[in-house]
């Protein structure tokens, strides 16, 4: 079996056309960053703003237990039944399906957002704001920047999940690697759905690398317990604004 | 660092999946005892429409009231993954139509007219498998078009489609894509070529839903589908034959294929005609009785409990 999937993977006409794996991947991660995207858009600031004023934090943690409990095909033939006849075209598919991959998003990335901010060390908020700033600047500049680590994992755990569940897209009758393992449920090709499943694995590994680089470079080094090194770390503050976090953070566990 | 250390663990985790299906067995083979085949309890496995369910259901019903211990398995799924089912003995009896069965064995089949076809089905079943009788009743696929694009095309044929269909797409079940029945005979048949074919289901609401919504400008439906007497859509003539004569007909291991049980499942086969599974199969789909329920029903008026 291990020899079919591989005969399958490699097979050089799985790698072009309309069924190919190109094109079943760069839909696969469509339909799954646009989730994320819109999650993110949605969670992120409501998640700070939770985090920050502690204002509507019970429905916060409950609504990310909720909709954590939501399941995903059921939430998909549902809202295709019930959106799919008021959206003219394609898109009356595409909508149900974004709802479903939305919503399973959402509780990651909510949770990191304001468990994030609410880690902030009160030191870091305190000197903030001994130094003049604003609630509005001591979230954005302040907090924001600290919390980055855990809305970073919020993120990378919703791609993750999104991922997998982004080949519910195939029962519905769109693409995406869910189509291999869909057909070849259908007509009994295994090889075909264990290379499917391993390309979804491989595609969901590759996605949290490429969120784990990006990590790397927009979080701020004063925060990843690497600033042992003290000379690349008093270089950056040297460099840069004497608000920035890194002397912040520095300052604090001075 | 970081970064280095999360690509061995790409390459472990993908190599983990591939060893993961590393044994010979495929998922049917190593759950075929899980069915209590060898008890002298008969399964009749069904296909993943409700007509084929329904069809489970009277035959297990009529099996059972013969004194032939018989439960049913269910929505099992395409034809290609059942038989396989069959053939291993997960399942011993499943409803079938003559005429797709046969080109399941056998693609270079010619014959169109019910009682040709079955005698070519009974050429091609392998050993091991039998069919018993076939029924009057018959379920076609078809190919079902709105009565709006039936208009805009002046479509009466599937041949019709021919010209127009490179700017129109088909739905249907995941299996049309490669069976001859499906994309590949529509293209030889009648030179019909779609510009996308959509995955939906066999016949079920998805094709349904996406044919009147407009995702798909023609549809694979079955001629008992209930829907296609609302007067919405239409079915295409198929003057070639490409869906020959498919009258229902139980296929069945031969294992289990006693005088008791072929006499029943005959019986149950000649009851049925093609407008009284059109009635049980609305009442299912239609008015969503528990197909079990209209098996009953359908037993008892046929005097088969």
């Amino acid at each position: 079996m291990t020899r079919d999937v591989l005969d399958w993977l490699l097979d050089g006409a799985h790698w072009q056309g309309g069924e190919g794996i190109p094109l079943r991947v760069w839909q696969h991660v469509a339909y799954s960053l646009i989730a994320v995207g819109i999650a993110a858009v949605l969670a992120v600031p409501a998640g700070l703003w939770v985090g920050h004023t502690g204002r509507g934090r019970f429905l916060a943690v409950n609504l990310v237990g909720i909709l954590r409990a939501v399941p995903s095909l059921g939430l998909l033939f549902a809202s295709l039944m019930i959106l799919g006849p008021k959206i003219p075209g394609e898109l009356g598919v595409h909508v149900p399906v974004q709802v479903v991959l939305v919503v399973l998003a959402m509780p990651p990335v909510l949770a990191g957002a304001y468990a994030g901010v609410e880690a902030v060390d009160p030191a870091a908020r305190d000197a903030a704001r001994g130094m003049g700033m604003q609630g509005r600047d001591v979230l954005l500049r302040v907090e924001l920047p600290c919390a980055l680590p855990l809305v970073f994992s919020g993120l990378r755990s919703a791609v993750l999940q999104v991922v997998a569940t982004a080949t519910l897209a195939a029962t519905v009758g769109l693409g995406g690697l869910g189509r291999y393992l869909i057909d070849g449920l259908a007509v009994r090709d295994y090889a075909q759905m264990a290379g499917g499943a391993v390309l979804v694995a491989a595609l969901a590994l590759l996605l949290d690398l490429l969120a784990a680089t990006l990590q790397r470079l927009v979080v701020s080094p004063g925060l990843t317990g690497k600033t042992g090194r003290r000379t690349a770390a008093g270089e950056t503050a040297a460099s840069s604004d004497p608000r920035d976090v890194g002397v912040l953070t520095e300052g604090s566990t001075r | 660092m970081k970064r280095l250390m999360l690509l061995p663990s790409l390459a472990a985790a993908t190599a983990l999946a591939l060893v993961g299906c590393g044994d010979d067995s495929d998922p049917l083979e190593s759950g075929g005892d899980g069915g209590s085949g060898d008890t002298g309890t008969i399964v009749v496995g069904s296909a993943n429409f409700p007509e084929n369910v329904l069809l489970a259901e009277i035959y297990a019903g009529a099996l059972n009231a013969a004194g032939v211990e018989a439960e049913t398995r269910p929505n099992i799924g395409s034809r290609e993954t059942y038989i396989p089912a069959l053939e291993d003995g997960s399942i011993q009896m499943i409803p079938e139509y003559t005429g797709n069965l046969r080109l399941y064995f056998d693609e270079n089949v010619k014959a169109t007219e019910p009682q040709e076809v079955y005698d070519e089905l009974l050429e091609v079943l392998p050993e091991g498998l039998e069919v018993t009788e076939y029924s009057e009743a018959e379920d076609k696929d078809a190919v079902v078009v709105t009565s709006e694009t039936a208009e805009e095309y002046d479509l009466t044929t599937i041949a019709d489609l021919a010209p127009v269909a490179g700017e129109l797409k088909l739905g249907g079940p995941p299996e049309w894509k490669t069976r001859f029945t499906g994309v590949p005979g529509l293209k030889e048949v009648y030179g019909v070529e779609f510009a996308d074919f959509v995955e939906l289901d066999a016949g079920g609401p998805q094709t349904l839903g996406a044919l009147r919504d407009g995702r798909v400008d023609a549809g694979n439906l079955f001629t008992t589908d209930p829907a296609l007497a609302e007067g919405d859509l239409v079915t295409l003539e198929d003057p070639e034959s490409l869906f020959a004569a498919q009258n229902i007909v139980p296929l069945l291991s031969s294992d289990v294929a006693t005088d008791e049980v072929t006499s029943t499942v005959d019986e149950v086969s000649a009851a049925l005609d093609t407008e009284l599974l059109g009635e049980l199969l609305a009442r299912v789909v239609t008015d969503k009785e528990d197909p079990a329920d209209v098996a009953a029903d359908f037993l008892a008026e046929a005097g088969l409990d």
